[in-house]
């Protein structure tokens, strides 16, 4: 039998050359397509790093400010295109600062590829300077990761990193290269991959489970979609759409679901969550038919699961196996790529429409609007609140900028208030949370796609994680915009605090240090607002720059954020106060 | 979907790369499962490896191993069976001194009703080997106590399952491939 577990192009034009393993690393990357890569140098991987300055008319190297600034830098350049990222760092703490990075793109499966120097082969296992055992250290939170310790393994190993993290459902791939791999020469020539043995990237879509779907939604009278991220990651957007305005349904998104269908869709009934809207999560209690679309499930989505959703019928679209009935059991699993699954479907579902049921949508956000929204977008108080800078943004935005969302109580109202009228436009650490995201993933997205505008919007908190990257911003003369929602407090644990720990608020008030002038000390353009009539002309400045701007708003310090399902509980107890 | 808790022997069939041990002991790992046995080695196919793992859980776990083990990129199929399901065995050997074999005439007695094989015997010890269920095993071992045993191991279990696993299918599908 033959024993050949990956396929090749074929590239009958590709010549085999002599050079060395860190040349064929850089002329891998370019024949991937990378155009920009974010990293850090160090002694394991300076013999790359030399190549790069040889190529650097033809790939842009960004020296983040951090490693794990590079990792989340990647990830937003991943988030924005849906290309593949790429994060280079040296052996040992370079290596491991990518980790928290890596494990964020793997728990909401960004395709990203990390390159790792590592010690030269023969002191392997020897604690030489900076070692350490980043396949081991990785293994767990990346797709796939490999070690290189010969030049002539590069071309294929590269060639498998790049098909596995974007192929299938996606997710980061550690390629680490010793540092003796990387000085031989040996014999180049790439071939990209197109197969791999052991690895079913995309399961079948079976037409009959299609139209078995099909007909629960035909003849469903108050079905609901949830959709995720699998309808991005799917390029499915109008499929959905489709699928949507064809057949009726209410259509609700999970966080990194958000923007693949326009805010301002009559039929886009809001976030499911924890932080979600009041009707969407209400409802997923009262619908006979929940549609489940490139979604997990995760527990901040379903509350309780012994209370989620019981009286209706769950169909489930994924591309993952491993998905389906792993959180929640379904009657119905469609498996497949989305846009494909969602194609398909269309063709099956009747022209139908859902007026009553939406209305009750319609009827429960008049409620949550009166409850919450107003007070968050048109506060009558004196403190500023988060709502209302937001709200500011969509002004001047008009839905047409990609907001980057740290972790917390502005990251939840982020994703409640933005509006957006593009795909792949809210970007921010789903599965993970993980405070520092923001900054370096901002500075990825506006690198990846300059046309677009980028705002970032972080906590006072998250900020200070990773505030080192606003010289990767002043370097680049990378024109992000920078809006720091300051409550002086680390704002979401203190809200549980207040309401689930008596007040004890341990650890969570910040003394912070003069953010304006830290971003002045960077040539940043910076301006804080403390008042309510100076936010509308600040924010029509910082949405005007040409160039990167910091915006601080000094907002109320103990504002919550609401609806809120506690912990445990089911999602029809979501709380309005 | 049972609840009972289970032995169930997991089947893996994986490419032969390093890590890759590391990759699937990490699943259960994660889940707080205890690996009971785990056997690795050469499968019917060339170049395809086969890990052996029991295990005991729930039939529901089971699915969700089995599926998160096949989701890594070089797992090629995992299996999940019941004791019935599987023709399954384990190995051992007993180091004993060597001058127990002739002052004590009931250890060759136990060693032919057990049949158990003798590997070496010299002047210090004898090494006795035995394949069987593990609760043969365990007779054997609490016999043999009796007298001293000098070193004792066991190997996890090895199995073959009733049904067709179909490996080699996939695999000349994907040679088929274009």
């Amino acid at each position: 039998m033959n024993t050949e577990t990956i396929k090749k192009e074929v590239n009958k034009a590709a010549k085999t050359e002599r050079i060395s393993g860190s040349e064929a690393i850089i002329r891998c990357l370019i024949a991937e397509g990378v155009d920009i890569l974010y990293g850090y140098p160090g002694g394991a991987i300076m013999p790359v790093y030399d190549e790069l300055f040889k190529y650097r008319d033809r790939i842009h190297h960004v020296l983040t400010r951090h490693e794990q600034g590079a990792a989340h830098a990647a990830q937003g350049y991943a988030r924005i295109s849906g290309r593949v990222g790429v994060a280079m760092a040296t052996s040992g703490p370079g290596a491991t600062n990518l980790i928290t990075g890596i494990a964020d793109a793997q728990i909401d499966s960004t395709p990203i590829v990390c390159i790792t120097g590592q010690v030269p082969s023969h002191l392997l296992g020897t604690d030489a300077f900076q070692e350490t055992d980043i396949v081991g250290i990785s293994t767990p939170v990346t797709k796939w990761n490999a070690q290189v310790t010969k030049a002539s393994e590069i071309p294929e190993v590269m060639a498998k990193a790049f098909y596995i993290a974007k192929s299938g459902r996606p997710g980061p791939v550690l390629i680490d290269i010793t540092k003796d791999a990387q000085f031989e020469e040996f014999d180049f020539k790439y071939e990209k991959c197109t197969a791999v043995r052991s690895y079913n990237p995309v399961p079948k879509t079976d037409s009959n489970d299609v139209k078995a779907a099909a007909e629960l939604i035909n003849n469903a009278k108050k079905p609901m979609i949830v959709w995720g991220q699998g309808v991005i990651l799917g390029k499915a957007e109008e499929e959905l759409k489709a699928v949507i305005e064809k057949s009726g349904v209410p259509a609700a998104w999970t966080i990194l679901g958000a923007s693949a269908i326009p805010t301002s869709h009559p039929l886009n009934v809001g976030m499911v969550g924890m932080h979600g809207n009041y009707a969407p999560n209400k409802l997923t209690n009262e619908c006979d038919l929940l549609i489940a679309i490139g979604m997990r499930f995760d527990d901040r989505v379903t509350g309780d699961l012994n209370t989620y959703a019981k009286q209706a019928k769950i169909i489930h679209f994924d591309i993952d196996p491993a998905e389906i009935n792993k959180n929640v059991k379904v009657d119905l699993a469609v498996l497949g790529d989305s846009k494909e699954s969602l194609a398909l479907l269309l063709s099956e579902l009747k022209e139908n429409s859902h007026d009553a049921w939406l209305k009750e949508f319609n009827d429960l956000y008049a409620i949550e609007y009166d409850a919450v929204i107003k007070d968050d977008l048109l506060p009558e108080k004196e403190g500023l609140t988060m709502g209302e800078v937001l709200k500011e943004i969509n002004n001047y935005s008009d839905g047409n900028a990609a907001i980057v969302s740290d972790v917390g109580q502005h990251q939840m109202i982020a994703c409640r208030y933005a509006e957006f009228n593009h795909s792949k436009s809210n970007i921010t650490s789903g599965g993970l949370g993980t405070m520092g995201f923001a900054l370096p993933a901002a500075i990825g997205a506006k690198m990846a796609e300059p046309h677009r505008e980028v705002v970032a919007i972080i906590g006072d908190g998250g900020y200070q994680m990773n505030i080192q990257e606003l010289g990767t911003i002043f370097q680049q003369k990378a024109a992000v915009k920078i809006v720091v929602l300051n409550n002086e407090f680390l704002g979401m644990v203190r809200q549980w605090q207040q309401l689930f720990f008596d007040k004890r608020y341990a650890s969570t008030e910040m003394t912070n240090p003069d953010f304006v002038t830290i971003a002045k000390g960077y040539h940043i353009d910076a301006k804080r607002v403390t008042k309510r009539e100076e936010l509308a002309d600040a924010v029509k400045e910082m949405m005007e720059s040409d160039a990167s701007y910091f915006l601080e708003v000094c907002v109320e310090k103990e504002d919550n954020v609401f609806p809120m399902i506690p912990s445990g509980a089911s999602v029809s107890d979501i709380r309005l106060s | 979907m049972s609840q009972e808790i289970k032995t169930f022997t997991i089947s893996v069939y994986t490419e032969n790369n390093i890590g890759l041990l590391n990759r699937i002991s990490a699943i259960f790992q994660r889940r707080h499962i205890n690996i009971e046995s785990l056997t690795t080695s050469q499968s019917e196919i060339k170049n395809v490896n086969r890990f052996v793992i029991v295990v005991k859980i729930t039939e529901d776990q089971a699915i969700k191993v089995v599926r998160q083990i096949e989701k890594q990129v070089e797992a090629i199929r995992a299996y999940y069976h019941t004791n019935d399901e599987t023709i399954f065995t384990e190995n051992c050997m007993f180091k004993i001194k060597s001058e127990l074999l002739f002052e004590e005439p009931q250890i060759q007695n136990i060693i032919k009703e057990s049949d158990a094989r003798i590997v070496t015997v010299n002047r210090d010890f004898f090494v006795l080997e035995n394949t069987g269920r593990r609760h043969e095993i365990e007779e054997l071992r609490e016999k043999l106590d009796k007298f001293g045993i000098m070193q004792f191991v066991r190997s996890g279990r090895i199995a073959v399952t009733k049904e067709e696993m179909k490996v080699s299918e996939i695999l000349e599908e994907f040679r088929n491939q274009q």
